[in-house]
C-alpha cells in the first residue's frame, strides 16, 4: 500500500530471556503504584524508579559501550518499554532521553557532547525534555520564533516554549530554535537549529501548566537572553528541522502509542466476568492490541535495520491513539458504579481525562492524518 | 515455503488474475456463469490443491502462503471460488486423504457452499474428522452481497473421511475459512483504498482535486490505518497457524476475522463516502469490492462471534494473565 510495509518481526529469544527480569523488577516496584501513577503512565515522573532502571542497564541499550549503552538490540528494548507501559510504570524521568535525546545526541552530537550526556541518561540521572511547540506554534512547528542569535562564544536565546512535559523536574533540553530569519514565509523550515539547553541557566523561567487532571504535568518555559555556549549546538547549524523530523519520528515511533490505557483492562478484567456484554467488547478490545502490537513491532524491526520509518511511525501512532484513546470508554460502558471496584473507577477517570492528550502530544492526529495522506499520493 | 518460491507463486496468481479477472468477469459470475477459463489456468497452476503435502500431490504452501494468495485474490474481488476449494484441499490432505480434481465446495457448519453447482465433490468436518461427499451440492440461490451462486450441501453419504491431526482441533473448517475470508478483505481493501486515491486525486470540485481538501484527506488516512491493521492482523494469524496449529492459532485467526470484519466496514464507509454518487450505480466497479467484502465479514463467524469467544478466554484467564497471554507468542 503506497510503499507503507508492515513487515512481521519476532522478538529475538535474549529480548524474550528479559522479560522475566523485568516482570519481576516492576512487580517489586509497583507494589504501591496506584491507580493515578498507572493512569499518568508516562507522563509520571520519578527519578529514584528511573535509576533502578538504570542501574539494570535497560536505559540506553541500544548505544555503543563507550558511551555506557549495551549494544543491545531495538528488539530488546523493545520488549523493556512495552513491559514498562503495560504496567503503567512512572517512566518519565528517563523516557525522553532514552527515546529521542540521547538517539538525536548520538547521531548528530559531537563526540564532546556524546561523552557528556550519554552516559548520564544511561544512568538515569539525566532527565531531558522536548523543546519544540511554543505558545504560537503547535502543529504549524516550523513557525517558531524562538530565536538564538549569534554572540561571541555562543548564542543568545530569547522567546519562549510551550507544553513541555516534566520540564520544571527535568535538567536539559533539546529546543528547536530560529538561527536564522527564513528567506521567505513559504521556506520557513530553514534557518532553524537545535541546541542542548541546561534548564537551569540563568535567564530561563519555567512556569509550571496545570493540567486538567489537576498535576502539574507541563510547563511554559520563558527564555530571557539566555546564553549557550557554541559546544552545545546539536548537528548542523540550519539543519535543524530536517534533524527535528527524525526526532519525531523516534518519538512516535514506540509501543506506548497504543499501550497506554491497557493497564485500565488489566485491573478491570476480573470484575467483569458477569458482564453479559463483556467478552464481546473485550475480545476486540484484545484482537486491536495484538495487531497493534505486530504493527508496532514491525517499526521497531525497521529501526533496528538502521531505517527511519517516519510515515509507518506516524500511521501506527494513528491507530493506536484512537485504539487507547477509546478504551477507557468502552470499559465504562461494562462498569457497574455500585459494584466495580472503587480503584479501578478511578483509574478509569483518570484515563478518560489524560485520554485527551494521547491524540495530541507527539503530532496530532489531524498532522498524522496529512503525513499518511501525503503518503497515499494525496495532494 | 522459501521466499523465492513465495515470490514466484505470488507473481504467477498476479498475472494469471490480471490478465483473466476484471469488472466483466465479476458480473458474469453475478449472473451465475462459471469462470471456466480462469478456473482451467489456476488448475493448471496446481492452486487449488497448493496447500496439500506433495506427497499427496499438492505443493506444500503453509498458511501464511496461502494468506498471500488470498490476499493477491481479494485485490481482485475474488473472481473465482478458489479459496474455498484450497481450504476444502488443505482439509482433505490433513485427513490423508489426495485432493481430487475439480472444483471443491467448501461446506462449513450450514452456510451455503460457494459456488456449490460447479463442485466435483463438498468437503466438511464434523466432530474433527474430515469428509468428502462426491457430486456438486443442491443448488440454492445466491450469496447475501455478491450475488454469486451459495448452494446447499445437502445431507448424503460421504465417499470418504479421515480423522483430522489434533492440531487441527474441531474448528478447523470454521477457522480456516475465517481466515480465509479475512484475507480476502485486506486484499480487498488495498485494491479499494487505491482506487479512491486514484478517483480524489482525478475528481474535481472547486477547482481542485478533491484529494487537496482536507476532509478528504483525513478520511482515506483513517482509511489506510485500518487497511494496515487488517494486513497486519492476517499475516500475523497465517504464521501462528504454521507456528501453533489451526486450533491453536485461535487467538490470532480470531484478531484476524475481527479486526478485518471492522476494516472491512470502516473502509467501505469511506470509499463510498468519497466516490459519493459515482460509487453508488451499478456501472461503477467499486461495489463489486465492497459488496463481496460485506459477505466476507460475515461469513465463517462475524466480529461479535471471534470477539465474544476470545473475550470469554480472557475473562476466563483473568487480569493476571492478560498480558502475559499476549506477549507469550
Amino acid at each position: 500500500m503506497a510503499g507503507l510495509r508492515f513487515d512481521l518481526r519476532d522478538t529475538p529469544p535474549e529480548a524474550e530471556a528479559l522479560r522475566g527480569e523485568l516482570r519481576a523488577f516492576l512487580a517489586e516496584q509497583g507494589r504501591d503504584w496506584g491507580p493515578m501513577v498507572r493512569g499518568y503512565s508516562w507522563m509520571g515522573f520519578d527519578r529514584d524508579f528511573s535509576r533502578e532502571v538504570g542501574k539494570r542497564g535497560w536505559i540506553g541499550m541500544t548505544w555503543p559501550r563507550a558511551y555506557g549503552g549495551g549494544e543491545r538490540t531495538a528488539l530488546e528494548r523493545y520488549v523493556v518499554l512495552e513491559e514498562m507501559l503495560a504496567v503503567g510504570a512512572p517512566v518519565g524521568a528517563h523516557w525522553i532521553g532514552d527515546r529521542q535525546s540521547g538517539p538525536l545526541i548520538l547521531r548528530l552530537g559531537t563526540e564532546e557532547q556524546r561523552r557528556d550526556f550519554l552516559p548520564r541518561i544511561v544512568s538515569g540521572d539525566l532527565a531531558f525534555a522536548i523543546g519544540l511547540s511554543e505558545p504560537d506554534s503547535g502543529s504549524d512547528l516550523a513557525s517558531l520564533r524562538t530565536r538564538a542569535e549569534k554572540v561571541p562564544g555562543g548564542w543568545k536565546i530569547n522567546g519562549r516554549k510551550v507544553w513541555t512535559t516534566n520540564a520544571h523536574r527535568c535538567d536539559f533540553m533539546i529546543a528547536l530554535l530560529r538561527t536564522a530569519p527564513a528567506p521567505d514565509p513559504k521556506q520557513k523550515h530553514q534557518g532553524l537549529s537545535q541546541f542542548l539547553v541546561d534548564c537551569r541557566s540563568s535567564g530561563i523561567t519555567i512556569r509550571p501548566i496545570l493540567d486538567l487532571v489537576g498535576e502539574e504535568g507541563f510547563n511554559e518555559i520563558t527564555f530571557d537572553d539566555v546564553f549557550v555556549p557554541d559546544s552545545m549546538l546539536v548537528g548542523q547549524e540550519g539543519n535543524g528541522w530536517e534533524q527535528a523530523t527524525a526526532e519525531l519520528a523516534f518519538e512516535r515511533a514506540g509501543p506506548e502509542r497504543y499501550l497506554s490505557s491497557l493497564p485500565l483492562l488489566t485491573a478491570a478484567l476480573d470484575d467483569l466476568r458477569d458482564e453479559p456484554a463483556a467478552p464481546e467488547a473485550v475480545g476486540r478490545l484484545l484482537a486491536r492490541a495484538g495487531t497493534l502490537r505486530q504493527m508496532s513491532l514491525a517499526v521497531a524491526g525497521m529501526l533496528q535495520d538502521g531505517k527511519t520509518p517516519a510515515r509507518e511511525a506516524a500511521l501506527v501512532k494513528d491507530v493506536g491513539n484512537d485504539y487507547e484513546q477509546a478504551l477507557p470508554e468502552t470499559l465504562r460502558k461494562l462498569f457497574d458504579p455500585a459494584r466495580t471496584p472503587d480503584e479501578v473507577q478511578e483509574m478509569q477517570r483518570i484515563m478518560t481525562m489524560v485520554a485527551r492528550s494521547y491524540s495530541l502530544r507527539g503530532g496530532t492526529r489531524e498532522i498524522l492524518r496529512g503525513i499518511i495522506a501525503r503518503q497515499l499520493g494525496l495532494r | 515455503m522459501s521466499d523465492d518460491l513465495r515470490t514466484i507463486l505470488l507473481e504467477q496468481v498476479e498475472r494469471l488474475l490480471a490478465d483473466r479477472a476484471g469488472p466483466d468477469l465479476l458480473r458474469a459470475n453475478e449472473r451465475g456463469t462459471w469462470p471456466e477459463a480462469l478456473w482451467a489456468e489456476a488448475e493448471a497452476l496446481g492452486l487449488p490443491t497448493a496447500l496439500a503435502p506433495e506427497a499427496l500431490g499438492g505443493a506444500g504452501l503453509g498458511w501464511d502462503d496461502a494468506v498471500a494468495v488470498w490476499q493477491a485474490l481479494g485485490r481482485h474481488a475474488s473472481p473465482v471460488p478458489l479459496g474455498e476449494s484450497m481450504v476444502a484441499a488443505a482439509l482433505l490432505a490433513a485427513g490423508g486423504i489426495a485432493p481430487r480434481a475439480g472444483l471443491l465446495g467448501l461446506a462449513v457448519g450450514n452456510a451455503p457452499v460457494a459456488w456449490g453447482r460447479r463442485a466435483a465433490a463438498v468437503v466438511m468436518v464434523s466432530a474433527g474428522t474430515v469428509l468428502l461427499q462426491p457430486g456438486p451440492a443442491t443448488r440454492q440461490g445466491t450469496a447475501h452481497y455478491s450475488r454469486e451462486p451459495a448452494d446447499l450441501a445437502a445431507p448424503g453419504v460421504p465417499s470418504e473421511e479421515g480423522r483430522l491431526p489434533d492440531a487441527f482441533g474441531p474448528d478447523a473448517a470454521l477457522l480456516a475459512g475465517a481466515l480465509l475470508n479475512a484475507a480476502r478483505i485486506a486484499g480487498a481493501l488495498e485494491a479499494v483504498l487505491d482506487m479512491t486515491v486514484e478517483y480524489a486525486n482525478t475528481r474535481k470540485q472547486f477547482g481542485r482535486p478533491i484529494g487537496g481538501f482536507q476532509a478528504v484527506q483525513q478520511l482515506l488516512a483513517r482509511c489506510a490505518g485500518e487497511v494496515a491493521a487488517a494486513g497486519v492482523a492476517v499475516a500475523n494469524a497465517g504464521r501462528a497457524a504454521d507456528r501453533h496449529g489451526l486450533a491453536a492459532a485461535e487467538f490470532e485467526i480470531a484478531s484476524a476475522k475481527v479486526v478485518a470484519g471492522e476494516a472491512a466496514g470502516t473502509g467501505a464507509d469511506i470509499v463510498h463516502q468519497v466516490h459519493a454518487a459515482i460509487g453508488f450505480t451499478d456501472d461503477h466497479p467499486l461495489h463489486l469490492f465492497t459488496r463481496r467484502m460485506w459477505d466476507w465479514r460475515d461469513g465463517c463467524g462475524a466480529e461479535r462471534v471471534w470477539a465474544a469467544r476470545i473475550g470469554k478466554a480472557a475473562l476466563t484467564r483473568g487480569g493476571d494473565r492478560l498480558w502475559a497471554d499476549l506477549t507469550a507468542r
